[in-house]
């Protein structure tokens, strides 16, 4: 098997699970009765249409990349972090605060101090479900969905009490939102007449700094060997407990930047319903990026895209948003049962065989009992996916 | 149930292919009634492959598996057992909270009422069974309370409860005692009378003594077969592996160390196991350089702990470890890492490997912070490399790439990076567990020769081994563990495979 089969194999199972997805959204939209070509055509053609269309994926996929990145560093570490949303709801938080708390600090000192208190929010929330999983072997899915719900109640205490815009109590309509951030912490805008802004740098400037931390320090050796194989890190001297509260509380820190980025560039105050399920789609998006940075990216983009499209098809084909979302999830459970054949050599070896049969071309014979010929690494299917990691025992 | 009895089985052409493997190449077996057929290969050979083909577990790609004379095919294992055909895997498949009987019912389709769960008929087909073919068993012990010899037993009753004439047995005796094993074979050879038995092992005495036929698989291929009694078992070992194989021996002879202090120096150490009980109680070793002591032992008496808390993976309660004059005991992991202690773990690919990292990752897994592999926290790729590449070469390590996973290598070469890792950090000491546990007679040889070499060099090494074979073969002295204590050390020239057999079953006065 050559290396363009290979890709030729990948790329027809992802065109096959796309078609699958397709599919089962088209009998959901057929469903509700709505025009199965037309609602197709808005969402893949329609955000791309025009530079507002384009930025708007931008503007939504730098939160899902950063987010995306924090769940690379945990899941590579053997820590599945389901709390990226409210670690961005505190990220928002402590940033929003910072930034209202410090009006008069010149401006190259308030946007960095205000995303490193988001980054210090968002640590802090990863941080203790990081702490529980290393010092008490609590299980992180448990602590950091229940810590999600904690970060969510006390966000909106927060908005409805005591960070709530004084305004808004006295002549307003009592949105739950705080006042405006000082225009001395606000992101620039890139391009005059849309929303899209430097956050998009930072994003960029995060994925390299992940990709150099794991792959390129010994730091980064440690904590993915820790997540590869508990065991065998701890057998050569890796201290594991550490390095998964370490994990955590970068995953915690990129999730709360996302937060912080979020409202400094988009919203410029903090409100209700920012995250709007980010911190979910961010896992989601790390997922189909192959939790590498360099995957990241562009899976970031394809679901801004997605979700960009479902706002579009609900003003231009009478779609209701929510069937959207059940499209998204159609989307998403083709892709992740995909993964199972992509890069799996066993089905590759017998689509080839069957395709030589086929075409009648002479069988490439395997060396006998060649036992020595290994597999090529990239053929290992994604220990995330295969399975739960490892879980780190005593 | 309720078959006819299995007269005679025949697999033709069997052919199974996996990425870059023909694991079995057109293979022809037949096996007739109340036989036993050895089936004989190195690692890899293709021999669980072809049982696993045979139990319904993969479907080979050509070839037909005939059962008196009709051809039949084996979907699931089901499908296999419902023709009578059973097998034994080498790791037993029980689950240890529960009791023989629950085991046995498991598995028991007859027993499953509707809304009930008929165990006084499984408790009374095991009595049947155990009284028929003599293999005591206690129906309502829990699994876990059982020796391996034990429970090796509950797995033939359950194999045979559950209507199997056609017996597979993979590798049964990897986990028993000199003394299990001969009762096993005893055992098999007289159930032989009513059974056919297909018998997997790489141990060539045993199928010298227990099988009328041997079959060796050779890289997939049949290359022998042959009457068991007409040819001796280096005859067969030389077939199994294409050339003569000599295993190395140590030579001690007129060496004297009483002068010498330990380099490592184990005094009254007392470490407590997963359980909460006293896993060692109390051991002492002293360890000269240059000195390979074998400890021997059934598994399960303070061999893991022992080497656990050597290698800082679990704190020992009171007593010592010192290493060059260095006191180690109840320091972190890393530390003894650092001071020079070397260890070749029990479990190879999840403790001595990250399986998903490559090679020449998992060679300076240990030592990643050092100057030479990383500086000011980066790593230094090229260096690393280099490392793999002189070690591949220096070690013999067969891979593709040393950017190959190490968990998709066999186990003998995963065992050589392991090892190549450990002796290219020249270690002070060395603990090995089992270092050729599962591997053939061509690993087996070459890290018997690395650990001789390390020891001509002054290394000095415990060998944690279950083989007394090789406990024989390597050891200076031989010390046996048995429940957490020392029963004895004795010269390894003393040693015999008798003496050493009832000392690990506890006995010691001779």
């Amino acid at each position: 098997m050559n290396k363009s089969f290979k890709f030729a194999y990948n790329a027809a199972i992802v065109v096959a699970a796309a078609a699958a997805a397709m599919g089962i959204g088209a009998i959901v939209l057929a469903a509700v009765g709505a025009n199965i070509g037309k609602a197709y055509l808005v969402i893949l053609t329609e955000p791309l249409k025009d530079m507002i269309g384009i930025t708007e994926i931008v503007v939504r996929a730098i939160p899902l990349s950063l987010i995306a990145l924090g769940i690379a560093i945990a899941f590579r570490s053997g820590i599945l972090n389901i709390g990226a949303e409210g670690q961005m709801m505190m990220g928002i938080l402590a940033s929003s605060a910072t930034a209202i708390a410090l009006p008069d600090l010149p401006r190259p000192l308030l946007v960095p101090l205000a995303i490193l208190a988001g980054a210090a929010g968002g640590a802090l929330w990863g941080g203790i479900a990081g702490v529980l999983k290393a010092r008490l072997g609590v299980n992180e899915i448990l602590s950091t969905v229940m810590l999600n719900y904690i970060a969510a109640q006390f966000y909106t205490f927060l908005l409805r009490g005591p960070m709530m815009d004084p305004e808004e109590l006295v002549m307003g309509s009592g949105t739950p939102q705080t006042v405006r951030i000082p225009r001395g912490a606000w992101l620039d805008r890139i391009l005059p007449g849309t929303r899209l802004h430097t956050g998009a740098f930072i994003a960029l400037g995060l994925a390299l700094v992940v990709f150099f931390l794991l792959w390129r320090t010994s730091a980064g050796f440690r904590m993915r060997a820790a997540g590869a194989e508990a065991k065998a890190a701890r057998y050569a001297g890796v201290s594991v407990e550490r390095y998964l509260i370490i994990a955590m509380l970068l995953s915690g820190a990129l999730a709360g930047i996302a937060g912080s980025v979020e409202i400094l560039g988009v919203h410029r105050r903090a409100i209700e319903g920012v995250t709007g399920g980010y911190g979910f789609t961010g896992i989601v998006v790390a997922l189909f990026g192959g939790l590498h940075p360099a995957g990241i990216i562009p899976a970031s983009l394809f679901f801004g895209l997605l979700l960009l499209g479902a706002d579009m098809t609900q003003r231009l084909a009478d779609v209701p948003a929510n069937m959207v979302l059940v499209l998204q999830g159609a989307i998403i459970l083709a892709i992740v049962s995909a993964r199972q054949f992509m890069n799996n050599p066993y089905a590759q070896d017998k689509a080839a065989r069957l395709l030589s049969r086929l075409f009648g071309k002479p069988e490439p014979p395997a060396p006998p009992g060649s036992i020595e010929a290994c597999p090529d690494p990239s053929d290992s299917v994604d220990p995330c996916l295969a399975g739960e990691p490892q879980e780190a025992t005593r | 149930m309720g078959h006819e009895p299995i007269r005679s089985l025949e697999l033709r052409g069997i052919t199974k292919r996996f990425p870059g493997i023909l694991a079995c190449d057109h293979i022809d077996l037949s096996v007739g009634e109340y036989s036993v057929r050895a089936l004989v290969g190195e690692n890899g050979a293709g021999k669980t492959t072809l049982m696993n083909i045979l139990m319904g577990l993969y479907q080979p790609d050509e070839g037909h598996i005939l059962i008196n004379g009709k051809e039949v095919r084996f979907r699931s294992p089901n499908d296999a057992f419902d023709h009578g055909i059973g097998m034994v895997h080498q790791h037993f498949m029980l689950v240890q909270n529960m009791t023989v009987v629950e085991n046995v019912a498991l598995g028991m389709k007859s027993a499953h009422l509707p809304f009930r769960l008929d165990l006084a008929s499984v408790r009374k087909k095991i009595v049947e069974v155990s009284e028929r073919h003599e293999l005591p068993v206690n129906p309502d012990a829990m699994v876990w309370q059982l020796s391996v010899g034990e429970q090796q037993r509950v797995e033939l009753v359950k194999t045979l409860c559950l209507g199997a004439r056609f017996l597979i047995l993979d590798e049964p005796t990897s986990a028993l005692t000199p003394q299990e094993t001969d009762e096993l074979i005893a055992l098999l050879s007289k159930m032989s009378g009513e059974l056919s038995i297909v018998f997997i092992s790489h141990k060539l005495h045993e199928v010298k003594a227990l099988s009328d036929t041997v079959s060796i698989l050779r890289r997939g291929r049949i290359v022998f077969e042959g009457r068991t009694e007409n040819h001796s078992p280096s005859e067969l070992a030389a077939l199994m592996t294409g050339h003569e194989v000599e295993l190395p021996r140590v030579d001690s002879t007129g060496l004297d160390r009483s002068g010498d202090r330990g380099l490592l120096s184990i005094r009254d150490l007392r470490v407590r196991g997963d359980r909460g009980n006293l896993a060692l109680d109390g051991v002492t070793l002293e360890i000269a350089p240059g000195e390979i002591i074998g400890l021997a032992g059934v598994s399960g008496n303070g061999q893991r702990e022992l080497a656990e808390a050597l290698n800082g993976l679990r704190r020992p309660e009171s007593g010592s470890i010192n290493l060059d004059g260095v006191e180690l005991a109840g320091s972190s992991a890393s530390r003894i890492i650092a001071e020079g202690m070397g260890y070749i773990p029990e479990d190879r690919n999840t403790e001595g490997i990250v399986p998903s990292f490559s090679v020449r990752e998992n060679l300076v897994l240990k030592d990643i912070g050092q100057r030479d592999w990383s500086r000011g926290g980066f790593l230094r790729l090229g260096a690393i490399a280099a490392n793999a590449a002189g070690l591949r070469e220096r070690f013999d390590i067969r891979c593709p790439s040393t950017d190959t996973a190490a968990g998709s290598l066999s186990g003998g070469n995963i065992q050589k990076v392991i090892l190549a890792r450990e002796l290219a950090r020249g270690p002070k000491a060395l603990v090995a567990v089992y270092p050729t546990r599962g591997l053939d007679m061509g690993a087996e040889e070459f890290i018997h020769k690395q650990l001789l070499a390390r020891r001509a060099e002054g290394v000095a090494i415990l060998l944690i081994s279950e083989e007394l074979e090789e406990i024989m073969n390597l050891s200076d002295r031989v010390a046996v563990i048995y429940k957490g204590k020392i029963l004895k050390v004795v010269p390894g020239r003393d040693a015999t495979k008798r003496s050493l057999g009832l000392l690990m079953a506890g006995v010691s006065d001779e």
